[in-house]
């Protein structure tokens, strides 16, 4: 929308649109030259006339009020209270924009959180101030994997305060409330933090919305000490509404109709995960994207996958054949893994049995495509017991019920069960010292 | 020059007018929060400015303030074991000034101003010196020497030398020309846009060591060539660049994090001073200077932080240094250069890049090169130049990747199949290529073993010969090969697990010298002729592939640099374990 015979407007300010029905919309400048504003309305452009439309320069950016007790409050998309609760007695207010963390001032993610779930915690380690997607797919279960996460997540050693924020994104009403139902059941409900934008909210609000959410994350982990978990579904939601207004805006598509600036613009959220020196608490992001057509490289899970560090793949015929989580390890990873795992973190043999079960997995899932080809008789004996490990990994490891929380060493000793199967000259990846300890031993 | 004023702005690009006298590629300072930019375009009177900050609160009508000079980086003792946004500024003191978030508008000197350092002449009174000579040195680092040397454009006769402790800012040396006395401090000051001069460009005659089996044997870079290293996320890019920062044989490193992660960059400051140099013994830190403007900082000076990277290390090359650059990711890079030339509305072309691409990618690598310096002495410097390439959605043939592989000499082709199944780093051994061999094998009879190029052959045809075999596997089964082919299949894995593959998390497999790495390929292919010689002598396969010593040329990766002696014990093990089978 263009308003005309401006004076004194700054770009990216925050504006107000009273329309001739008394109404107000929200909209930010998002060009600005002599007398002529382009803004951006959050609410969309639909029945505003040219005529008879007031609109209000405020003089300031989108920004949001905080204060301690935001902690168990929900918002909707345009930062109001939607739980019909006191109202809040802002603190501070703050733009949402934030400010990029100074490199120099970050300290490097090395807690590990133990989420309980055999392939996240032994093969793909979440820690503290990660951010780790979740890429999944239409009617696959990303949302009771979050939630299970959030609800099993737990640091050795640490009492200090926690809290999740939760932003719903262009997601439906069931969806939503079933985090909701969660974070009630479980009573997260009262530390968390809510943003909710619906399906049938307007799209152009699911721009701000992870803004807000992380607004409120750094407030709370940066001054107010509290390790944040982040949760934010369906980030392909935000990227769809990004492009349909840069498309309204006529700017040269890239890949695929998704604008030029969509991973510059995507790092402004997702780099607004971490630690900085000196501070206690943190920011954990797990954003849910689901890839349009199970396609990793779409831009939207490609792009995503280029800033965070990491992702969990869910995978469809995991599902099909009720495996869960259905986690696909091998495209799987976790960037932040090596700093966070050990002795004195998780266990001493973690990092070269991690590695000693992706390649027994990998090459038992090879030599059962090529059975598939060409028969079982053709493989060799050995590679025939790599296909029984990985028929076992599959069914023992990776999958596990929504309400299993197995410890670490659990998960390790799982590990060590299903290698025991192989023969030990195979295990080039593990030290001798850990086979001499592990292998064939910790039978349970 | 005249101070003007904005007209409109739009993100990072803000048109101004009344700016008459400056030129393109001018700094100026924008608006009430003074924010850096520079003059991209000039349209009769509309003048085009890339601002490197956030430009949310500026307004139409603030003014813009000329100063006539390009934007340049500030070089003197101090850079080494820095770290700067993509624009020069030291993050420390940023961060010291402003808090841990990046606000707009802090001007910040990249030098310490305050800090006195040591100056000790090389020249006499009455010396005449020409640019490039060095007037004098300071120690810069444990592990470098800083040559302060006569700035471009200086010819004359030194009249005054103070050998004091001195500020970068203090006069050190006086140079008469002739016709005017120029004052020489330990600072200067050069254009990030213009390589600096050199005498000569060479061909390059040494490799760059990096410590990688893989990259070392079969794709070597040299010092003073070009490398990429393009792959689809999480394939290992970073991974390869931060081995090459710690391990590489270079005089110095310049690490430019061009809109990658911020805990990338947490990470290397955090490991650098704890890693020792292996042939000095010094901290890592002491020889690097690291560039961090992650993706969220703002674009016009990512695409800035290149040229200041580059910059800085021809400065060091300028001393006689070998300099290693290294770029994660150039197409990141790329990407600003759309964003600015989208806003700019400039005439777009493959997948919306800039039709002037290919020239500035090509520029850039152009400024790699080993060289004979400017100066009297003729000292030798070089500058090796390796870019990470991110394709989207790992397809290589966009256009960051077409245009980089059209101007440098080696590539790294990282593999998301060898990744899923942790085999790192997940260089694909078919795909890849260096066209440096020639000046390396040369090198390596002379310096490492006479065998040196007959063994890397010899493996790599087993291993090309592997990947034959697995295609007919995928066809007919493993029941079809002969034993000549199992063979060469299992030594082919053996290449693959005990060679290849190599871990950048134990302290030990994290670096390997080339006298290691010919040493482990050696005993490998020594194997494969014994076995060969086995199994000409009807000794059944199975039994070839279970002597004992096996195990030792599996594990023969972790011995350490300083236990390099066991190799021959193994090679006399594998040999009379074989002849046993065939007596
Ligand atoms: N040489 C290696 N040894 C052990 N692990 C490695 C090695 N190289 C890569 N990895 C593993 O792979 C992960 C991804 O590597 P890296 O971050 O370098 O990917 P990338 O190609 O830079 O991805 P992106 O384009 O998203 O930045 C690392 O976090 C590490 O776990
Ligand atoms: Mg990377």
């Amino acid at each position: 929308m263009f308003v005309e015979d401006i004076n004194g407007v700054a770009y990216g300010e925050l504006t107000e649109i009273i329309l001739e029905s008394g109404e107000t919309r929200h909209g930010t400048v998002i060009e600005v030259g002599e007398g002529l504003a382009l803004v951006q309305v959050f609410e969309g452009t639909r029945g505003i006339s040219t005529e008879n439309v007031k609109v209000k320069f405020l003089a300031k950016g989108v920004e949001i009020g905080v204060a301690p007790d935001i902690v168990g409050r929900i918002f909707n998309g345009s930062g109001e209270l939607i739980d019909g609760g006191p109202p809040l007695i802002p603190k501070k207010r703050l733009n949402i924009h934030g400010h990029p963390i100074n490199p120099y001032a970050r300290d490097y993610p090395d807690e590990f959180i133990q989420t309980g779930i055999s392939a996240i915690d032994g093969m793909n380690p979440l820690v503290r101030g990660q951010k780790l997607p979740i890429f999944s797919g239409s009617g696959l279960p990303h949302s009771a994997l979050a939630a299970q996460i959030a609800r099993q997540a737990k640091v050795f050693k640490s009492n200090d305060g926690f809290a999740v924020v939760f932003a719903a994104i262009g997601i439906t009403f069931d969806e939503a409330d079933y985090f909701i139902s969660e974070f009630k059941k479980t009573g997260a409900i009262e530390r968390a933090v809510l943003f909710i934008n619906l399906a049938s909210d307007p799209s152009i609000e699911r721009l701000s919305i992870p803004r807000m959410a992380l607004t409120v994350a750094e407030y709370l982990a940066f001054e107010l000490d509290m390790h944040v978990l982040v949760i934010m579904s369906d980030m392909s939601n935000y990227c769809e509404a990004l492009k349909e207004i840069s498309a309204a805006r006529k700017e040269v598509p890239g890949r695929r109709g998704y604008p030029g600036y969509l991973y510059t613009d995507l790092s402004t959220i997702y780099e607004r995960a971490g630690r900085i020196k000196g501070k206690r608490g943190s920011i954990t992001q797990i954003p849910i994207l689901t890839m349009p057509e199970d396609d990793k490289t779409h831009p939207i899970p490609d792009l995503t996958g280029y800033i965070t560090e990491g992702q969990i793949i869910l995978d469809r015929g995991f599902n099909s054949a009720e495996i869960y989580p259905p986690i696909d390890v091998l495209p799987s990873l976790s960037r932040l893994k090596d700093k966070g795992i050990g002795e004195g973190k998780t266990r001493e043999d973690h990092a070269d049995l991690l590695n000693q079960l992706y390649y027994a997995y990998a090459r038992g899932k090879n030599a059962k495509e090529i059975a598939v080809v060409i028969g079982e008789s053709a493989l060799s004996p050995e590679d025939i017991l790599f296909v029984n490990f990985s028929d076992r990994f599959e069914n023992e490891f990776i999958c596990q019920g929504r309400d299993v929380n197995r410890t670490v060493e659990d998960s390790l000793n799982l590990g060590w069960k299903l290698l025991s199967e192989l023969p030990k000259k195979e295990l080039k990846r593990v030290r001798p010292e850990y086979i001499e300890k592990y292998y064939q031993k910790v039978i349970k | 020059m005249k101070d003007g004023s904005i007209i409109k702005v739009s993100g990072p690009l803000i048109l101004a007018k009344g700016l008459k006298g400056t030129k393109i590629y001018d700094l100026v300072y924008v608006g009430n929060a003074k924010l850096f930019g520079e003059v991209v375009e000039i349209r009769g009177s509309i003048y085009s400015i890339q601002v490197y900050e956030e430009t949310e609160g500026t307004q139409p009508g603030e003014l813009v303030y000329s100063t006539n000079e390009p934007f340049m980086a500030e070089l003197g003792p101090g850079l080494i074991g820095s770290i700067f946004d993509g624009i020069q500024r030291p993050l420390p003191a940023l961060r010291r000034e402003s808090g841990d978030f990046m606000l707009k508008g802090s001007k910040l000197s990249p030098l310490d101003r305050e800090k006195k350092y040591d100056f000790c002449p090389l020249v006499k009174i009455d010396d005449k010196v020409i640019p490039g000579d060095i007037l004098g040195t300071v120690k810069e680092s444990n592990l470098i020497s800083h040559k302060i040397m006569v700035p471009f454009g200086i010819n004359g006769t030194v009249v005054e030398i103070s050998a004091v402790e001195a500020t970068i800012d203090t006069t050190i040396v006086k140079i008469d020309s002739g016709t005017e006395v120029f004052s020489i401090s330990m600072c200067q000051k050069w254009p990030i846009r213009q390589p600096r001069r050199v005498s000569k460009k060479m061909r390059p005659q040494e490799p760059l060591v990096t410590g990688q089996r893989v990259i070392d044997m079969f794709f070597p870079v040299v010092k003073g060539g070009t490398a990429c290293v393009p792959g689809p996320f999480g394939s290992g890019k970073t991974v390869v660049q931060h081995q090459l920062a710690k391990w590489s044989d270079a005089d110095i490193i310049v690490y430019i994090g061009c809109g990658e992660r911020g805990n990338e960059m947490a990470d290397v400051l955090l490991e650098l001073p704890e890693l020792k140099d292996p042939k000095s013994g010094e901290s890592l830190m002491e020889r690097t200077i690291l560039i961090a403007n992650t993706s969220n900082m703002p674009v016009a000076a990512r695409e800035a932080s290149i040229s200041t990277g580059i910059t800085i290390a021809e400065y060091y090359r300028d001393m006689g240094y070998s300099v290693a650059v290294m770029a994660d990711s150039t197409s990141r890079w790329a990407e600003a250069m759309r964003e600015m030339s989208g806003r700019l509305q400039e005439m777009p072309g493959d997948e919306g890049f800039p039709s002037y691409l290919g020239s500035r990618l090509a520029a850039f690598y152009e400024r790699s090169g080993n060289v004979i310096c400017i100066g009297s002495d003729k000292r030798k410097g070089s500058i090796s130049i390796i870019g990470a390439v991110s394709p989207p959605g790992g397809d290589l043939s966009e256009p960051v990747t077409q245009e980089t592989l059209r101007v440098v000499k080696v590539f790294w082709g990282l593999d998301d199949k060898l990744a899923y199944q942790r085999h790192f780093p997940a260089i694909n051994w078919i795909t890849s290529y260096s066209l440096y061999h020639d000046i390396v094998d040369e090198y390596a009879a002379i310096n490492v073993s006479p065998n040196w190029k007959e063994i890397r052959r010899k493996a790599m045809e087993l291993l090309k010969r592997e990947a034959d075999l697995e295609e007919l596997i995928r066809f007919v089964g493993v029941d079809t090969l002969s034993d000549n082919d199992r063979l060469i299949m299992e030594v082919s894995r053996m290449i693959r697990e005990d060679f290849l593959r190599q871990n950048a998390f134990d302290s030990i497999d994290t670096y390997t010298s080339l006298e290691k790495e010919h040493l482990i390929l050696d005993l490998i292919i020594y194997y494969f002729h014994k076995a060969n010689e086995a199994l000409k002598s009807n000794v059944e396969l199975g039994r070839i592939f279970q002597i004992p010593s096996r195990e030792n040329i599996a594990r023969s990766e972790l011995i350490p640099e300083d236990r390099l002696f066991q190799f021959p014990d193994i090679k006399i093990e594998i040999k009379n374990e074989i002849n046993e089978l065939i007596s």
